[in-house]
């Protein structure tokens, strides 16, 4: 006798994205860069982008990104990235192509590549995770590092008269005529990991509607590295990141309302 | 087909386009700068991709990229630009994919100057990048050779899925000379079956050069080694001259192969037995032909423009059957037939000729 009966109609309202590959990753328990790569999944899913779309990986924790994403993909020399798109993108004029990097790639040894993108208008996406530290290489201090926290090479706390204050990236690069669409959004709690959602919607609509350069700044944790369990991590986002790295609009194309 | 008065690096630019080039990326160097003016506007006219980077480690990054979509792509440089490019160079090489890099290469270290040299012999053939692969690198000695290699380059490099490097100099790059090019080959149509283009109706594909695991990444590079030992069967090429007879064997490649042509002509009216021997590839190095012409000479003399670089792997082929002197110019001097005469007749008083 069957005692649980189904409900006459089921509707599905959660399950897995299919760009999102059903295998383990490698990423510390607590780190946000899972919900980060289920968000941009779920948007290539959303858009019917997972059979066009070419994933640029980096060097750093996401360097395996290739495999956790069912689309194609290749991973590029630590900063490069948006060079390698570039030459992507030149060549698959209908493909849509991303890169996904850290803080310590994009802002660091990166600096130069993701500006010229910028201001060439390359029409590609970037998502960008800033969690104010290099994470593959062990906590050390990166360009985004708050002033005072310490890491594994500024133990005692960044001092920004020796090493310099954190670079807003978003900003610098919303300064670029070719950058169409540059916001900052945060994943600490679920309101803003939903505007993080239709941000990484609109950048890949500006890049389908060839508008520019786009790339959305996702303030991430690294409770690891920062020593921090993963809930306080969350709060230490809010706390300290975001009056570091406001969230917000930093250049939007006028017709990125029109998409 | 008639021969035109062309500059080297307008005549390499011209046979890429030939060849079937479907993307440039390059950076403004001296003395190679024409090369990525002329494509600036020819690619452009023919609807092709044409990109100046921000930087050469951009612009090689750039050919990483668009090598990953099976596309003929091709970057150009000298010496100090090639020095940044090397962490792409390895990138591609950890990911087999086919492109052509030219170097016409320079005076250094550093900034060193803008004269012809081939100081770089080391860099392009045995430290192209980080970890254990060396790209077929061919050495053209005049601007037709150069527009000949620049078709055999980008077949070589899609046969093997390689980098190919063309290691011209400064005098190759920037001298006119008559030469003949090539029809205009159609651009190839068919997409390689790793190339990446979208996982439309089949599995993902994925590029990378990363091998987490010891086991992995060894397995990795014994298949680079196995290719690597075919293409050292395969493509070793060289060119001789009075070589039959020769008792002191003059090696030279590229510019300074060629004026020691001019050198071992005149030896030849002076009645000395000599013989030139002009490597066209240099990796492979023609090891084969020089250990067999090392067993009838009985001295043998290398010539370049630099302090003595490719005199090793000559070393390396003779295994110590004969005497090997060298002579060289550096800092962008392009040595005299003459000076080259004068080496070859003190190696040559030298040599313990059987009778």
């Amino acid at each position: 006798m069957d005692l649980v009966m189904a409900p006459p109609e089921m509707q599905v309202v959660y399950e897995h994205p299919r760009s999102l590959a059903d295998v383990p990753t490698r990423y510390c328990p607590g780190c946000t860069h899972g919900i980060a790569h289920r968000l941009l999944a779920e948007a290539i899913d959303e858009l019917g982008l997972q059979e066009r779309a070419v994933l640029v990986a980096p060097v750093g924790c996401s360097v395996f990104a290739y495999e956790y994403f069912n689309v194609d993909a290749c991973q590029a020399a630590h900063g490069r990235a948006p060079a390698m798109a570039t030459g992507l993108k030149r060549m698959l004029p209908e493909n849509i192509v991303i890169t996904y990097q850290g803080d310590g790639d994009l802002v660091s040894i990166g600096a130069a590549e993701i500006m010229h993108v910028a201001a060439r208008g390359e029409r590609i996406t970037t998502i960008f995770i800033n969690n104010a530290i290099y994470g593959m290489t062990g906590g050390q201090m990166a360009p985004t590092t708050l002033p005072g926290q310490k890491t594994t090479s500024s133990p005692l706390g960044r001092d920004t008269r020796r090493t310099g204050a954190p670079i807003r990236m978003s900003e610098v690069l919303a300064q670029f005529d070719g950058a169409a669409y540059i916001v900052r959004r945060s994943l600490h709690d679920v309101a803003n990991i939903r505007k993080a959602k239709k941000a990484i919607l609109t950048a890949l609509k500006v890049q389908m509607a060839g508008l520019g350069f786009s790339m959305v700044e996702l303030l991430s944790s690294c409770p690891t590295n920062w020593g921090i369990a993963p809930e306080k991590a969350l709060d230490w986002i809010e706390q300290n990141m975001i009056p570091q790295f406001p969230p917000g609009d930093y250049k939007v194309h006028d017709a990125v309302k029109t998409l | 087909m008639t021969k035109e008065l062309l500059k080297g690096n307008i005549a390499i630019a011209e046979a890429a386009v030939r060849a079937g080039l479907e993307a440039y990326f390059g950076y403004p160097i001296t003395p190679q700068t024409e090369l990525l003016e002329y494509l600036s506007q020819r690619m452009t006219e023919l609807d092709r991709v044409f990109l100046q980077a921000e930087s050469e480690v951009a612009a090689i990054n750039m050919v990483y990229g668009a090598a990953c979509t099976g596309a003929r792509v091709m970057t150009s440089s000298s010496s100090p630009g090639v020095s940044l490019m090397q962490e792409g160079m390895s990138y591609i090489a950890g990911s087999e994919l086919p492109c052509v890099i030219v170097d016409v290469m320079r005076g250094g270290p550093g900034l060193g100057n803008i004269l012809p040299s081939q100081a770089d012999y080391f860099q392009v053939t045995r430290s192209a990048g980080h970890g254990d692969f060396h790209p077929i690198v061919l050495a053209p000695a005049s601007v037709q050779e150069a527009i000949d290699f620049v078709g055999l380059a980008f077949d070589l490099a899609d046969k093997y899925r390689h980098m190919v490097l063309l290691a011209a100099d400064g005098q190759i790059g920037q001298m006119m000379e008559p030469a003949e090019l090539p029809p205009m080959r159609p651009l190839q149509k068919n997409v390689p079956d790793w190339a990446l283009t979208g996982a439309k109706a089949r599995e993902k594909r994925v590029i990378t050069s990363l091998y987490l695991k010891g086991e992995e990444e060894e397995a990795f590079n014994l298949k680079i080694q196995k290719k690597l030992k075919q293409i050292k069967k395969n493509e070793q090429r060289s060119v001789e001259y009075a070589t039959e007879d020769a008792e002191l064997l003059v090696i030279g490649f590229g510019t300074a192969g060629r004026i020691a042509y001019s050198a071992v002509e005149a030896a030849r009216e002076k009645g000395l037995r000599v013989g030139l021997l002009r490597p066209q590839t240099l990796w492979p190095f023609p090891e084969r032909r020089i250990s067999e012409l090392a067993d009838q000479a009985s001295g043998c003399l290398v010539v370049e423009m630099n302090a003595g670089q490719m005199v090793e792997d000559v070393r390396l082929a003779i295994g110590g059957q004969i005497p090997v002197t060298f002579y060289g110019r550096t800092g962008g001097i392009v040595p005299m037939p003459d000076e080259i005469l004068a080496a070859i007749e003190e190696s040559y008083s030298r040599l313990q000729i059987a009778v």
